[in-house]
């Protein structure tokens, strides 16, 4: 049994389909890619899974119980954590205060009474933002707010983390030490999903890989099976094999999208981790 | 039969004319997100203005109908959108909010200083010499050309809109602008212009409204604009979107009204829910809107005054309440009483403080939970400690009451739903003859503290000064502690807290909850203050001026709240007996909150850095001028700044090491700490 399991969901705005019959697990312990191009519906899944909006139709289950119509703040109770594409800090209170606040809402009572300090640095150290732990988090850089909603996260000790492009933002030595802290994420048993586009990222750290197009799952594998799937290559990663000149042409290989060809030296995981 | 035609009848005309508004309403809202609670104020400003044409002036009707349809209000919405509304949808609500509720405090004064109040007549638009309108009898019913024409009106602006909105360019780009004015404008869209032209035709919509109810409604600045309760019901039942549900629930809610009229006699229970039902259809609508999604991507990182630190708290309540002493110890009764209406206003806004300040929620009933807090008082008839925390827990109880019916809504939904309370209350309870009475006063007893009454006005006013002090004590070492926490980072993103496990739904009763307790605290001393209070005390029109200008002298600190509640007081003061000063007033304040609402921090704001201002330069002559003592020098070059300006000390959880940051350089990028002085 997956810790995560999406089945069959779909969701409409109007006439318009975002998600399509998605069907789709993330498991326990391992690194799950949900890549696609841009509107392929990716964060709208991320929205049915966390609870901030109903499916038009489809079950989602966590942890062997299905969650469709428990409200938010109760998956994340039964261990559900999600960090947002576009930032969702607390920008009036500082770093620290924001990790401080997961962690009274994630104690209740206990925590209140608790002297958190070391917790709440103990985590930010853990995503390697220690230093901005006094100031406020709308003025910290991009990627050290996203660090900082993985961090507040993490407050919860969640079974399932479901995180939304955090390494946007990030240069290539802070996304290195990322997906290292995704691999220990994953070791202690959690289980992660992860909307990337960052190819290197997704392909050297994900076990697995989930595709979306068109609100459709057209593909699921290992990371090199995805590599060399044509309709992957097609729909997202803007060339195929037999003809690699028309790369960023490609219907669904949007402009936006060039930068996410695989790189030519395939990632091993050794790499990253 | 008959009655039920003879009332049907006037309930489709009022129908198709709250239909009209209405639609304007949804159309503004669709388009550019703001919705505008002054709609009803500018349907009442442009009747004024279509009577002063036709009637005082003297132009043939058509002509007046023509210049104010077509050319005041399409101009007054372009000129409203173009330095008012602008940028207003992607806001904060409770930034939209005041600035439309000082818009429409500021037109009701607008009106008042231009044409002082006397009776006005506003004939029909086809009246003969006498004024009479012209009819046609059917069966037994009378249906005159005034309602005819109403209806015919609202058909002709539904089938109008419909065709705008689907058969035209711009309609086109209207609906696109609904949901993403950005894209709009990549794609060689303009929405400043869409955004214009719905509030040109959602101005013209609320003049056409309010000139077809004139003849019915009478030419009255409060009357008419209310009428735009009436319009939100409305639009709610077409949830903000949906024009023909909006006609729908206009026509629905026209011959309900109508109905109540005809079948509930005047001496039966139900007598006093007729004049409510447009309240109550709005809060049935509120209630069974489905559930609001938690936004994400909302404005959030508010720069707010700083929380002072428990010392300074202390000392400056102590140094408040000295010079209170001294101000009051000379003071005659009458100006004695001036005070405690101050205290009483002072800590009303205190509760806003916590409510809008801290929570980003507004309240448009605030006055309403006073008066829950002062009739409770008064009837318990228990007056010490125990009758005030009884009288306290009651308004906290009546305040978590109004949140949870709308439990599931948020920002905009449950400041109407406020409003729609406030309505409730005033017309249902408090003129009921069992509690204050219409017109009526209930006595209420001076406070007494264990035995010992409070005798003297004075005394009893340095006894609400003491309680001020400890409320705002109170509220402020909240902000600082593990709720106040909470509260911003609600605030600043509710869908975070959701997927943190924080069940908004009830930590919104509870603030909603606190923040009555407090406004009741302030209504119950308040009764106790001036021994008989009456419904006009608590009128829930006057929450509006009490949440602008709470937001004028700055919503986010307890200055701000001391210094609302001064003004507030001064305003019957300053206006005196004089109607036209009194509009004057409100035009001040109401635009004086259409230009300041958008900074929540307010005129203490300027106080602040003044204070920090003045230290700053203070501080570097006398180090200037010192002798290079080494003790003194480190004291006042550390010791003070760190204390004033750095971040690390005034958002101090007890955790943080303070850095000492020189001062001047001390502000992070994006953020503005200035000492609060209380």
């Amino acid at each position: 049994m997956s810790l995560l399991e999406v089945d069959d969901v779909v969701v409409q705005f109007g006439g318009v389909t975002a998600v399509n019959h998605a069907t789709f697990e993330a498991e326990a312990g391992r690194v799950t890619g949900l890549i696609g191009p841009n509107g392929a519906g990716k964060t709208t899944c991320f929205n049915v899974i966390s609870g901030l909006q109903r499916p038009t139709k489809g079950k989602v289950r966590f942890n062997g119980r299905t969650v469709t119509s428990v409200p938010v703040h109760r998956r994340s109770k039964r261990g559900m954590g999600r960090t947002f594409q576009r930032l969702e800090a607390f920008g009036s209170l500082t770093v620290r205060e924001n990790v401080r606040v997961a962690l009274d809402i994630h104690r209740g009572l206990v925590g209140v009474l608790k002297p958190a300090k070391s917790d709440i640095d103990g985590l930010l150290e853990r995503v390697g933002i220690r230093a901005y732990a006094d100031e406020r988090a709308d003025s910290i850089p991009t990627g050290t707010a996203r660090l900082l909603e993985l961090a507040r996260c993490l407050a919860g000790d969640p079974r399932l983390l479901l995180l939304d492009e955090p390494s946007s933002g990030l240069d290539e030595t802070e996304t290195d030490a990322f997906g290292d802290l995704l691999r220990d994420l994953a070791a202690e048993g959690r289980g992660i999903l992860m909307v990337e586009h960052d190819m290197d990222l997704v392909m050297g750290v994900c076990d697995t890989i989930r595709v979306l197009d068109f609100g459709e799952v057209i593909a699921v594998g290992e990371p090199a099976a995805i590599r060399a799937d044509k309709r992957v290559q097609q729909a997202y990663l803007g060339y195929s094999d037999d003809e690699p000149e028309h790369a960023a042409g490609e219907p669904g290989g949007s402009d936006t999208e060039q930068t996410l060809v695989i790189p030519a030296v395939p990632v091993s995981e050794g790499a990253t981790s | 039969m008959d009655t039920f035609i003879a009332y049907l009848i006037p309930g489709i005309f009022t129908g198709a004319a709250y239909a009209i508004a209405a639609s304007g309403l949804v159309l503004t809202y669709t388009t550019t997100r703001v919705f505008n609670i002054a709609h009803g104020a500018f349907g009442m400003v442009m009747s004024f203005i279509f009577w002063d044409f036709s009637q005082k002036q003297g132009l043939p009707v058509w002509l007046s109908l023509i210049l104010v349809l077509g050319l005041v209000a399409p101009l007054t919405g372009l000129l409203v959108q173009r330095f008012i509304a602008r940028g207003l949808g992607e806001a904060p609500v409770s930034v939209s909010l005041v600035v439309t509720v000082g818009l429409f405090v500021g037109l009701i004064g607008a009106a008042q200083a231009i044409w002082k109040p006397e009776p006005r007549f506003v004939p029909p638009l086809f009246a003969d010499e006498l004024g009479n309108d012209k009819s046609i009898t059917i069966g037994e019913t009378v249906v005159t050309a005034q309602q005819m024409i109403t209806v015919g009106a609202s058909i002709a602006v539904a089938v109008g809109l419909y065709l705008l909105l689907t058969r035209t360019r711009i309609g086109t780009a209207m609906r696109a602008s609904v949901d993403n004015p950005e894209l709009l404008k990549l794609y060689g869209g303009k929405p400043d212009t869409v955004a214009g032209l719905s509030w040109a035709i959602g101005i013209s919509l609320a003049a056409l409204g309010g000139i077809l109810l004139v003849p019915a409604v009478g030419l009255d600045y409060y009357q008419l604009t209310l009428l735009v309760i009436n319009a939100y019901a409305a639009a709610m039942v077409g949830r903000l979107k949906n024009l023909p549900l909006t006609f729908v629930g206009a026509m629905a809610l026209g011959i309900a009204d109508s109905m109540a009229l005809g079948y509930i006699s005047t001496d039966s229970v139900f007598a006093d829910i007729r004049p409510v039902i447009p309240p109550l259809f709005l809060f049935a609508a509120l209630v069974l809107l489905p559930q609001a999604q938690l936004r994400i991507g909302q404005v959030k990182g508010i720069v707010s005054a700083p929380v002072p630190s428990v010392p300074r708290m202390v000392v400056t309540g102590g140094v408040f309440l000295v010079v209170l002493l001294a101000v009051v110890s000379p003071m005659s009764e009458a100006n004695l009483l001036l005070v405690g209406t101050a205290a009483t206003y002072a800590m009303v806004m205190l509760s806003l403080v916590l409510l809008t300040g801290y929570g980003g929620h507004v309240s448009l009933a605030q006055l309403t939970f006073a008066g829950v807090g002062a009739l409770a008082y008064a009837k318990l008839d228990s007056p010490n400690l125990y009758g005030l925390l009884m009288s306290a827990l009651i308004a906290v109880a009546v305040g978590a009451l109004v949140a949870l019916p709308v439990l599931r809504l948020t920002g905009l939904y449950l400041a109407l739903s406020t409003l729609a309370f406030g309505v409730l209350m005033d017309k249902v309870v408090f003129q009921n003859e069992r509690a204050f009475g219409f017109g009526g006063a209930l006595e209420a007893q001076r406070l007494s503290f264990f035995g010992n009454t409070v005798e003297t006005t004075q005394a009893y006013v340095m006894v609400m000064g003491v309680f001020f002090v400890l409320v705002a004590i109170g509220i402020l070492l909240l902000r600082r502690g593990v709720l106040g926490r909470l509260l911003v980072a609600m605030r600043d993103s509710p869908a975070a807290c959701g997927t943190l496990g924080l069940d908004l739904r009830w930590a919104r009763v509870g603030l909603f909850g606190l923040s009555a307790g407090v406004a009741g605290l302030a209504g119950a001393l308040f009764a106790g203050l001036r021994g008989t209070i009456g419904a006009a005390d608590f009128q829930y029109f006057n929450s509006l001026p009490l949440l602008l200008l709470a937001v004028v002298f700055g919503v986010t600190s307890v200055t701000g709240a001391t210094l609302g509640g001064i003004g507030l007081m001064l305003l019957p003061v300053l206006s005196g007996s004089n109607p036209i000063a009194g509009g004057i007033v409100f035009l001040i304040i109401g635009f004086g909150a259409v230009f300041a609402g958008r900074d929540p921090n307010g005129l203490a704001n300027l106080l602040f850095r003044l204070g920090r201002l003045l230290q700053t330069r203070v501080l570097n002559r006398i180090d200037l001028n010192l002798p290079q003592l080494p003790s003194t020098a480190a004291f006042t070059r550390t010791k003070t700044p760190t204390r004033e300006v750095s971040g690390g000390e005034l958002f101090d959880d007890g955790y943080g090491e303070p850095t000492p940051v020189a001062v001047g350089a001390g502000s992070v990028p994006g953020t503005d700490r200035t000492k609060e002085g209380q």
